[in-house]
């Protein structure tokens, strides 16, 4: 009987690690393959993830900016247009709270991608920060060829973006939050325009940061 | 006799004042209602749930002063849009708000009948007729 109780207890503690440690890591998104290295003589099978590629665009201070900058860094990336009369202001509300939250970290950032590059040049995307009421290097808005930023959107950062003239504004586009890890990877997806979906990514973007570094490989 | 004769005016009297007054507020809870929802769909996006703005980029309609002097072109601003600079809260903004062409008169009514008495405004209905009277204006 000791015995029994015994077990019930072990097993009712490895349940509540198990539910713990499930509760405090984001998934891994995207397309992942199976690779097989060679490491010191030894076949080894290793998972790798699907993972933003490099892009160069240009900042709202019209700098050279791009996946470099992003390095070892976790970021909230999203799609937008200045003239944007739809979902953009109640999304920029929203990421506003994000940015007061950790507008003082070093590894943190804020990218926003205009899908508008026709309108959205590096004076007006000045002019909006400004008005926004954002300043320093940690919201970044990111002026880049259409094809590349609409590519970035619907392949790596798995939004979909397009150019519809029958919509108000004349683009169409997803208000996902999108967060990136320190390795590239998509961790989190998020209704921008919904507040408390906001509130979860800014407690995930704090699990991120508690992430412990990876290992070498 | 006497007295029951004017305590019963009296009676009527009162039945029909409180009659009239609930007439009044049924027509501007109609409105009312009707308005939040109108707002929700064509003004919130951009005004706030709480009709707080956004920065510099979209003003606030907390702005009592404004909202009263303004009371007659709000129908015009709504219609066909807002273009140039105004002041509001003390702020300057001068981006283009873009026209909701597609609500109708009585929409309109609704949406400033609920603008005017939320967010700190209380400026009672704005009727249709009121609308379309405003709408003459700048009608084209």
């Amino acid at each position: 009987m000791r015995k029994l109780t015994g077990v019930i207890v072990l097993v009712l503690l490895f349940g509540a690690c198990k539910t713990n440690t499930t509760k405090n890591t984001l998934p891994i998104y995207g397309q992942r393959t199976a690779v097989t290295k060679t490491v010191n003589g030894q076949q080894v099978t290793d998972t790798d993830y699907q993972t933003i590629p490099a892009f160069k665009f240009v900042n709202q201070y019209g700098d050279s900016t791009g996946s470099k900058d992003l390095e070892g860094k976790i970021y909230v990336a999203d799609f937008f247009f200045t003239s944007c009369p739809s979902i953009c202001p109640i999304m920029q509300r929203n990421m506003l709270n994000v940015y007061n939250e950790f507008k003082n970290t070093p590894d943190f950032k804020i990218i926003s991608f205009t899908i508008d590059p026709k309108h959205d040049t590096v004076p007006v995307l000045k002019n909006y920060a400004d008005k926004l009421g954002i300043s320093g290097n940690s919201w970044w808005l990111m002026l880049g060829a259409r094809d590349s930023v609409y590519n970035l959107a619907a392949k790596s950062y798995l939004v979909a973006v397009s150019e519809d003239s029958t919509v108000a504004g004349g683009y169409m586009h997803q208000g996902y939050f999108v967060l990136i890890d320190k390795q590239k990877r998509v961790r989190g997806s998020y209704d921008g325009t919904d507040m408390k979906q906001v509130n979860q990514l800014i407690d995930d973007i704090k699990t991120l940061q508690a992430e412990p570094a990876p290992t070498a490989q | 006799m006497k007295l029951k004769v004017i305590s019963g005016i009296c009676f009527l009297l009162f039945v029909l004042i409180v009659s009239c007054q609930s007439d009044e507020s049924i027509e501007f809870k109609r409105y009312y209602s009707a308005g939040a929802i109108v707002y929700q769909g064509h003004c919130q996006n951009c005004h706030g749930t709480n009709g707080e703005g956004l920065s510099a980029l979209i003003p606030p309609l907390t702005d009592t002063a404004y909202i009263k002097e303004n009371l007659k072109s709000l129908a015009c601003n709504i219609k066909y849009g807002l273009k140039g600079k105004i002041n509001i809260a003390g702020k300057s903004f001068d981006d283009a708000m873009p026209a909701e062409a597609d609500l109708t008169p009585i929409e309109i009514a609704q949406a400033i009948t609920y603008i005017t008495n939320s967010f700190g405004n209380k400026q009672g209905t704005v009727t249709v007729d009121q609308v379309n009277e405003d709408l003459i204006k700048c009608g084209n």
